[in-house]
């Protein structure tokens, strides 16, 4: 037999020249000699859901300020793929509640977060969306942002430092990533319109003030937590 | 000394004597008005009859020269509700008298002050909103905090908080309907709205806009979408401890000693409590970071206004706020909310190792300059900044003062105005520093004042950082003796302002005797700062009205309260 060519492994035949070594990576070198794997489609949805996930650039009150920190310089949390604040809902994935949720804003928070496509998640910041925080016994405010929207993860504090929210975001990464917070649908506190409330003292005394097709939200401060 | 004012002003004004404010001379000058006397710790307070506010205030405007409406306190007694105006002067705010007007229980209404100062509009509203008082001859006497079919007025005794509420949410009106709102119905207009989720409103406030073109024909500043019941808060906790981590909660931009000096201010008055030296150094020094701390990010949110995205300069600023807060938390503890000021001096000492602290200090202190002339290069210099906001979004003296703006937006209308000097408090007496102000009315000069200001601010830590280091340590005395409830008398009211970050931020406290305050009203800098945004950006662009608003640099915590 006289050949030059050495013997290749069926591998090296069937990649020739091989692929331009500009392409190695980490990954590649992971993968071994085959460049596929194989794994389940909502595994791999799952995982790149978590990897990449667009936040919604959302002020309401302290916590804010302590976000705008986590997203800018020093803690970036860019870094965990979650750092490209969005201005409009409709570009987001994940909404960060920062603050007191008082009566006059719930409904507009609800508005933002049912613009927010699916599957959308909620980060909520501070002890002001876990109970009202300070202002628990607030004439107007609400008790947690539970009562308005669904809530992923809470990150408690007042307000949390950034590390803390750092933390609670790659919670919910990792939560996503092994499917455990699955897209939510529930809505626990839908807004109402204002013919459908029941008709009673306080709903016959507004009748003439509000259209029956307004939407309104009803606060029952007697029976919140 | 720089500090010294450049020529006493009031000296031909009714009233004013070598020796402090005549009274007497006051009081013949309203007359027949007046109905009866109260003496608050502050000032003295005339009794007016409710039918003639308006002739009162005028008076007392034009003759006596007290320009500056700074509060309006509505409160409830067993048998009145009464609304008290606490006047000052720009050119001295040491000057004060507050005008008492009472009303009866069942049928609280009393004549609006709207007529004599503009910021009376907003102030009555609140009142209106909180305690249900109707004010005679006001234009617009709707609620302003809470949603427009709220039931009851929370701040009332016999308010019922169990009670369930309704809150509409009307569909926002469609852009591209017609709307004829300006120009008596022949123009053709386009009505949007700002907010409350908006990223340039700087937090959940609601901007009305009507628009002719694409000139701002009018807007509506809506706000309420933050009103976390702070007064209720602090009526609720006792002086000595309950009551001082909500001003940090105020204005939320870091300026959280500047706040809690608020209250330390008034509550020591009302307690009559001497603070030791060495406490009132580091409460100076730690203010002043609060200061830096909140101006930089005023920069950084303006810029981010005005060039509308994450650049460079919002990201120096924060870094630069990073070091601030580091070395707050140093001190405190706290990152954002410090809870430092205990009445009567601070929570604790410098942290150990001094020297270390020091030295960091130092270091923040001398790259500050560097950093500043970066600033300076980025945007004061930029042309395209400049073109942005030179001459846009301006804001007269004499508005200002009937707004009764204070802080950087008073000054950036040349107003010389500046509690830290004009109505002496802690240390900053003792110690070399300039007020500065620019005469350019517009967004520009604003920003200019903030940044010309941070360099102040840096040369009192400086001098603090010195004076403390030398300090000797025997003589370290952070805290005065406090008892540990405090009842201040039944009946004595007080209304004390510091200088915050965003201007006066004033607290009116009336004690009963107990140890909690019956009537804690605060007066917010950035609650009348915003009421003056309409001035100043009807017939501008609305770019420029974004940009007006970035630079009155309000805070919803504080707007809201």
């Amino acid at each position: 037999m006289s050949s030059d060519k050495q013997i290749q492994s069926t591998q090296e035949a069937r990649m020739g020249e091989g692929v331009d070594s500009r392409f190695n990576s980490k990954l590649r070198e992971a993968f071994g000699s085959s460049p596929f794997i194989l794994t389940k489609f909502d595994k791999f949805m799952n995982w790149v859901r978590g990897s990449s996930m667009f936040m919604l650039q959302f002020g309401i009150a302290c916590c804010s300020i302590e976000m705008m920190h986590t997203y800018a310089v020093k803690h970036d949390l860019d870094r965990f793929g979650a750092g490209v604040p969005r201005a409009s809902p409709r570009q987001a994935d994940v909404i960060i509640v920062p603050g007191t949720i008082v009566s006059k804003f719930a409904p507009r928070m609800k508005r933002v977060y049912d613009q927010m496509p699916e599957p959308k998640f909620v980060v909520g910041m501070g002890s002001c969306t876990i109970s009202g925080g300070p202002f628990h016994e607030g004439y107007n405010v609400i008790k947690g942002a539970e009562e308005v929207i669904p809530v992923d993860i809470h990150v408690p504090g007042c307000p949390p430092r950034p590390e803390a929210l750092v933390y609670g975001v790659a919670k919910l990464q990792e939560r996503i990533a092994n499917g455990e917070s699955s897209p939510v649908t529930v809505k626990p506190y839908e807004l109402e319109q204002f013919g459908d409330l029941e008709g009673d003292e306080l709903v016959r005394h507004l009748a003439d003030q509000i259209d029956e097709e307004d939407l309104v939200m009803r606060y029952n401060w007697a029976e919140s937590p | 000394m720089s500090l010294e004012r450049p020529e006493p002003s009031t000296h031909d004004q009714v009233g004013v004597t070598e020796r402090g404010l005549d009274y007497e001379a006051i009081d013949d000058l309203l007359g027949d008005l007046v109905i009866g006397r109260e003496s608050h710790l502050n000032a003295e307070g005339f009794v007016v009859r409710p039918e003639r506010v308006a002739e009162a205030l005028d008076r007392l405007k034009q003759q006596a020269g007290f320009d500056h409406l700074s509060c309006v306190t509505a409160q409830e007694y067993d048998d009145r509700f009464e609304s008290i105006y606490h006047l000052k002067k720009y050119a001295d705010p040491t000057q004060e008298v507050s005008v008492v007007v009472p009303t009866s229980h069942d049928d609280p209404h009393s004549q609006s002050g709207n007529a004599v100062f503009r910021t009376a509009d907003w102030h009555e509203r609140e009142a209106y909103d909180l305690m249900g008082i109707t004010y005679d001859d006001h234009p617009d006497l709707r609620r302003i905090l809470l949603p427009e079919t709220w039931q009851g007025h929370p701040m009332r005794k016999d308010y019922d908080k169990e009670q369930p509420q309704v809150v509409t949410f009307r569909e926002h009106a469609n852009p591209l309907q017609e709307d004829h709102r300006a120009g008596g119905g022949e123009g053709d207009t386009m009505f949007v709205n700002i907010g409350p989720h908006h990223p340039a409103t700087h937090g959940v406030l609601h901007l009305k806009t009507v628009l002719d073109g694409e000139t701002v024909a009018d807007v509506e500043p809506d706000i309420g979408y933050l009103h976390r019941c702070e007064e209720q808060m602090c009526q609720q906790g006792t002086y000595r401890h309950q009551i001082m981590p909500y001003p940090d909660r105020w204005d939320y931009i870091s300026a959280g000693i500047l706040n809690e000096w608020a209250y330390a201010r008034t509550a020591e008055d009302l307690a009559d409590i001497e603070v030791p030296e060495y406490a009132q150094i580091i409460r100076t020094m730690s203010a002043e970071m609060c200061r830096i701390a909140s101006h930089m990010l005023a920069v950084g949110t303006f810029a981010l206004d005005v060039y509308g995205d994450f650049t460079a300069i919002f990201m120096y600023s924060t870094r630069d706020r990073e070091i601030v807060q580091n070395l707050l938390e140093d001190l405190t503890g706290q990152r954002l909310m410090f809870n430092y000021l205990r009445l009567g001096g601070v929570a604790w000492d410098l942290p150990e190792p001094r020297e270390e602290y020091f030295e960091k200090v130092r270091d923040f202190l001398d790259d500050l300059p560097a950093k500043l002339e970066e600033y300076h290069d980025l945007i004061t210099g930029n042309e395209i900044f400049q073109l942005r906001c030179v001459n846009t979004g301006v804001l007269d003296p004499e508005m200002a003062k009937s707004y009764g703006t204070t802080g950087p937006v008073a000054r950036g209308s040349g107003i010389d105005y500046d509690l830290r000097r004009d109505d002496p408090y802690g240390y900053y007496p003792e110690l070399d520093w300039d007020v500065i102000t620019e005469d350019g009315c517009d967004n520009y000069s604003r920003v200019l004042v903030r940044m010309k200001e941070v360099e102040e601010s840096a040369k009192i830590i400086e001098q603090c950082v010195d004076l403390l280091e030398d300090w000797p340590e025997e003589e370290r005395e952070i805290q005065a003796n406090v008892p540990r409830t405090l009842k201040p008398d039944n009946d004595t009211e007080v209304y004390r302002a510091v200088e915050g970050a965003k201007g006066e931020l004033g607290i009116y406290i009336r004690a009963d005797g107990t140890d909690k305050p019956a009537r804690f009203k605060i007066r917010s800098p950035c609650y009348s700062n915003l009421q003056a945004l309409p001035e100043m950006s009807n017939g501008e662009y609305i770019p420029d009205m974004i940009a007006s608003l970035g630079s009155l640099d309000i805070v919803l915590g504080e707007v809201d309260r």
